[in-house]
């Protein structure tokens, strides 16, 4: 497989199995390939810090599995490990939610709004690109329309690259500029 | 310091007490439990294992050499670590961490009621202090890397889902492995808690049968069970401290994941 990921929206369409979450984690190196290279911006990630990395290109995973605690504490996590202090509102903002859950505890919170969370505190380390893995495959219809939107939003506000996994032609359309196709661990067509 | 004139026991004796075996051979029997041959075994075993221990002992204390108490002792850390890296089978690359933690907790907890004049460097006091620090740094090293392995399968996704916000590997697990500290530290706290209560401890059990003074029994079991608190932290702390490492790679990934998504 060659692929090159330009700035802006992609899409990783392929039924289950057919590599695109192995792919996603092989970007920011939450695994490494058996073979071959990834590189970003022309540098292989292997040279790089794998946490400097993951701050630069940031997933979010399929299920949200936030930290024990409030959702404030959460949206300042990552960004606290490399000695920020952020404000959550404006992440949880773009994430969709209001201020009014800071102070939530966030394993409480329904699965949609844990996958905002799960946006909101991706989106604190202000990342040059979001790895988004079926981000809407855990949420019912309405739930999966109210993220897509923000998701859109979220592109055009802060200009933020995004790839995104997902199973649905129609999800691809709707937040990619471009999409590719795999199949078994191939590059369809 | 231990005041107990030396008693005898004999052969006959201990044969004597073989009838309570039958009894639980017969328990077994009459309700199917299945257990008689693995009484047999165990009767066969302790009988053999203790014996050869107990020419061992002998022949150390008849010499009255340091060396191999020392001898002695690597070779409990030795079988020690074998035992609880068997029972600990879910921690990748567990025995490193299993010899650091019982050879540190044997050394420092040896060291100090050493250097603390509680004992004397002699054999008699050397070797069965060695073997019980050594026995319960064992089980607190299991049971704590145990725990680690239960809690990191159990939070692979949060584990993973953290380190992809630019965390360490120690920063993804951290509450897991005092979690897991916890639980390797908790059963000597508690056992320590209701001791003269719900049972007598087993040294001070020996040294009444063998003719101590009630109250010297009782210091001595004292300073062992006190003791025992920091060999077996130090063994928890040392065992999940290090333990953790083996679920991770050197770049921050959590190894052997299950669940590797579509």
């Amino acid at each position: 497989m060659d692929l090159t990921l330009e700035p802006g929206a992609t899409a990783l369409l392929g039924p289950s199995g057919a590599g695109k979450s192995t792919l996603l984690r092989l970007l920011n190196r939450l695994a490494d390939p058996d073979s071959g290279a990834i590189s970003l911006h022309g540098e292989d990630v292997r040279s790089l810090d794998p946490r400097a990395l993951r701050r630069r290109a940031c997933l979010v995973p399929q299920l949200p599995s936030p930290l024990p605690g409030t959702v404030a504490y959460n949206v300042r996590f990552g960004p606290s490990l490399v000695g920020r202090s952020v404000d959550p509102t404006r992440p949880l903002e773009l994430a969709g939610l209001s201020s009014a859950y800071a102070e939530r505890e966030a394993s409480r919170l329904s699965v949609g709004e844990q996958q905002r969370v799960m946006l909101a505190r991706a989106l604190a380390l202000e990342p040059e690109v979001l790895l988004l893995d079926e981000p809407t495959s855990a949420l019912d219809e309405h739930t999966r329309a109210g993220v897509e939107a923000t998701l859109a939003e979220l592109a055009l506000r802060t200009g933020v690259s995004m790839v995104v996994v997902t199973h649905d032609r129609g999800q691809a359309n709707r937040l990619a500029t471009r999409t590719v196709n795999l199949r078994d661990g191939r590059i369809d067509g | 310091m231990i005041g107990a004139a030396s008693i005898h026991i004999s052969i006959g004796e201990v044969a004597a007490s073989l009838v309570l075996v039958a009894v639980a051979a017969t328990v077994s029997l009459w309700r199917r439990v299945d257990l008689e041959r693995d009484l047999g075994v165990a009767v066969l075993r302790s009988f053999l294992q203790l014996t050869a221990v107990g020419y061992v002992i002998q022949a150390i204390f008849d010499s009255d050499s340091l060396w191999l108490v020392v001898l002695l002792l690597a070779v409990m850390v030795g079988f020690g670590s074998i035992t609880a890296r068997s029972r600990a089978k879910g921690v990748p690359g567990a025995l490193g961490p299993i010899v650091l933690a019982l050879a540190t907790a044997a050394v420092v907890t040896i060291g100090l009621v050493l250097a603390l004049g509680i004992f004397h460097p002699r054999p008699r006091y050397l070797v069965p202090v060695g073997g019980m620090v050594i026995g319960n740094a064992m089980t607190a090293a299991a049971v704590s890397l145990n725990r680690l392995a239960d809690e990191i399968r159990g939070s692979a996704l949060r584990i993973e889902a953290t380190l992809a916000l630019g965390a360490t590997s120690w920063e993804a697990s951290r509450d897991l492995v005092t979690r897991s500290l916890r639980s390797g530290m908790i059963t000597l706290v508690d056992s320590t808690k209701t001791t003269g209560i719900v049972f007598f401890p087993g040294t001070m059990v020996g040294m009444l049968l063998a003719g101590a003074r009630p109250l010297d029994a009782v210091r001595l079991q004292l300073i062992l069970l006190w003791s025992l608190l920091g060999s077996v932290a130090l063994s928890s702390v040392l065992a999940t401290g290090l333990g953790y490492r083996g679920f991770f790679t050197p770049a921050h990934q959590l190894r052997d994941l299950e669940d590797g998504g579509s």
